[in-house]
């Protein structure tokens, strides 16, 4: 017995747990089974990357079933394939990640000189070298089409989510049915519906505000659905608090409930705004062409980086998808950043002192 | 407490002292709540208005295209607008192949996807430790908030030649199994290519999706199944996958209803052809939302509004599928708590 003044932590003993003995047999079995893996490759017709991956996982949890096996029986043979089974199809998840931010940053890397930040495309076209013209202009058109987005949708969704939350009506559950139908929308269809109801029949043409708007109807749900998460974060004792002393209902919301659920509901923001800033479908109806920076969001064109990108992809020629790359390479840097903005807000999602 | 008049100290006759009035107790609510209450009522039918904004104007719009070609526009595969010597234009428009090929993409999204983003659910929930769980938790929602064109570029550049090398791979083993057979040997630009493309664009959410539902497996059925000698595959086949399977099946049906309306990725690796074609190795295929942008630039009036009426299309059939996918899963989160 320790004395009180001598404290020891004492661990709970895991005695299931894998020791370091037990997983040298493991390891030494997929060194093994990628020797083999090399081995049947080099002597056997089967060549190529796939022939390496396919044997490997047949090796790897072939010889991991045996050495179950032997050790603890059949059932433990199956747990183990089944374990590797599960890890194979996680990896098979991630691989594609790996080789999409791989690929976009090798590729796009090639494009991308200092003046690729401040030229725009009047000066140069997709077949002109890579060292002429950039995307300032799509980079301030995806800034201004994401301003008017959030200005659009943000009253609506804040709205939408505060009658959820704070209200809890009659129409509650059919609200939230269509709210959620309503973030399945295909992003194409938002496009056309802006088109058919505001530019087939009329003499407007396509314009930031046109897009902002389709790219609002895609975005309200995300960020009512969000914001309606954050504030059902927000205690029951702050609200009844405001009300024991003697505070509406509105100022109870205004001062104390929506300020409580700050950072949860900027979050909620950048999630919207994350969803849309790659959006590309509904800008082919709705943005117009423009090569050069344009602030008028009523009249002539925008330019967007989702845009700038598949103008290079439908270019077709070397050139042009070189340019396609280096745009999403820097589109997917704006989206990467609002991920972490979003992130470092979404830890304390209420702020409850 | 008001009533001092019993007070010896104090005469009431001498001075008259102001007796407070009795505060009105009262629910009605303050005109600030009324209007507060009034603009939220009124706000939170937003999303109706704009759901059915959108239907009425694509049916209205599309009217024309339905009621001339008749129950043929969904049936029917051609799609062309020619204008003749006179001026006069013949049209003829039908969804059918685009129908098909929608629907022959995203099952193979489903076949793909699915059993991948469910394999990844349960590592994520009962075999990652805790520190790698979190990283790759993170990758997936990384993974959804790629923009679609990535996936269209990457796709057309980095996965088609390797998709054209396994097309030619399973044709060489398996091409007697007939919807694996091809008629002449074009493998590129393949359904079977965008239905890999979608399947990755589709593993976020049908992950996440499930990872919820594995998440809430109730921790005393789980011990019990090990108190019971369970290995960890039996738990996981005893338990979580008959406690999850509705969640996951919801999952998968969100899964779906994005596969059904992805548009700028299809369209950047798929052969579009107004032809019915059950041959997934074969290079055409279709897909409406992709058909919509191919066809909208160069059309006239009328093809855009018989577009219109497809983009309708599109709509109720990813309207349905979602609305029913939500329904399910929502029921599987509730009876999991």
């Amino acid at each position: 017995m320790s004395t009180m003044t001598h404290h020891e932590t004492v661990y709970p003993k895991r005695p299931w747990k894998a020791t370091k003995a037990d997983l040298i047999p493991v390891f030494a079995l997929l060194v093994l089974a990628a020797v083999v893996d090399y081995a049947v490759v080099a002597v056997t017709p089967m060549k190529g990357k796939l022939a390496y991956a396919l044997l490997f996982f047949v090796f790897g949890a072939g010889f991991q079933m045996v050495l179950k096996w032997k050790q603890l029986g059949r059932r433990a043979a199956i747990d183990s394939l089944a374990g590797s089974v599960a890890i194979t199809g996680a990896a098979l998840a991630f691989i594609p990640v790996i080789s999409l931010l791989e690929t976009a940053i090798v590729k796009g890397m090639k494009g991308l000189y200092p003046g690729f930040f401040i030229h725009d495309m009047s000066v140069a076209n997709y077949q002109s070298p890579l060292n002429q013209g950039g995307v300032i202009q799509a980079i301030v058109g995806t800034l201004y089409l994401i301003a008017l987005a959030t200005l659009i949708s943000l009253p609506l969704s804040l709205l939408t989510a505060l009658y959820l939350t704070e209200i809890k009506g009659k129409a509650s559950g059919f609200i939230q049915f269509l709210v959620q139908a309503m973030s399945g929308i295909p992003s194409v269809v938002a496009g056309i519906f802006i088109y058919s109801a505001l530019l087939l029949t009329t003499s407007l043409r396509g314009s930031t505000i046109m897009a902002a708007l389709a790219l609002a109807i895609l975005m309200i749900p995300t960020v009512t659905r969000t914001a309606q998460e954050v504030l059902l974060l927000v205690p029951a004792d702050l609200r009844e608090a405001g009300l024991a002393l003697g505070a509406t209902q509105w100022k109870t919301v205004a001062t104390i409930v929506v300020p409580a659920a700050r950072n949860g509901l900027i979050t909620a923001v950048i999630l919207g705004v994350a969803r849309i800033a790659g959006e590309t479908a509904p800008l082919l109806f709705t943005l117009g062409v423009s090569n050069k920076i344009n602030f008028n969001p009523f009249f002539g064109g925008q330019s967007a980086l989702p845009y700038y990108v598949w103008s290079g992809l439908a270019d077709g020629t070397e050139l042009g998808i070189d340019r396609a790359w280096s745009g999403i390479l820097v589109l997917l840097m704006i989206v990467l950043a609002l991920f972490v903005v979003a992130r470092v807000f979404g830890t304390r999602k209420v702020k409850t002192k | 407490m008001a009533d001092t008049g019993d007070d010896p100290r104090v005469s009431s006759t001498l001075i008259e002292r102001p007796v407070p009035e009795k505060r009105k107790l009262t629910t009605k609510p303050r005109p600030s709540d009324v209007a507060f209450r009034t603009t939220l009522n009124i706000m939170s039918y937003s999303s109706l208005l704009i759901l059915a904004a959108i239907g009425g104007f694509l049916a209205f719009r599309g009217f024309g295209a339905f009621k001339q070609n008749g129950i043929g526009f969904i049936t029917n595969s051609p799609w062309s607008a020619i204008v003749g010597d006179n001026g006069k234009e013949t049209d003829i428009f039908g969804m059918g192949a685009m129908i098909v090929g929608t629907l022959v993409i995203s099952t193979i999204a489903l076949l793909i996807g699915v059993p991948i983003s469910v394999l990844t659910a349960l590592f994520l929930t009962f075999y990652a430790p805790e520190r790698i769980k979190k990283i790759l938790v993170t990758v997936v929602d990384l993974m959804a908030s790629f923009p679609s064109i990535l996936y269209g570029l990457w796709g057309f550049i980095v996965l088609s030649p390797m998709a054209t090398y396994w097309a030619k791979l399973i044709y060489k083993y398996l091409g007697w199994i007939p919807f694996l057979s091809v008629p002449q040997p074009a493998f590129d630009r393949s359904p079977f290519l965008a239905g890999i493309v979608l399947s990755i664009m589709i593993i976020p959410i049908v992950t996440s999706v499930s990872r919820e539902i594995f998440g809430q497996t109730p921790l005393d059925r789980i011990q019990a199944a090990y108190a019971l000698g369970a290995t960890r595959w039996g738990m996981i086949r005893a338990v979580a996958l008959p406690f999850g399977a509705s969640g996951v099946v919801g999952g998968a049906m969100l899964g779906l209803g994005r596969a059904l309306g992805e548009t700028v990725a299809v369209y950047s690796v798929l052969n579009i052809v107004f032809k019915i074609n059950w041959h997934v190795l074969y290079g055409y295929g279709g897909n409406i939302a992709s058909m919509i942008v191919q066809k909208f630039g160069e059309a006239s009036f009328n093809e855009k509004k018989a577009l219109l009426a497809a983009g309708f299309v599109l709509f109720v059939m990813t309207l349905l599928v979602n609305m029913i996918a939500n329904t399910v899963v929502s029921r599987a989160v509730k009876s999991g708590k």
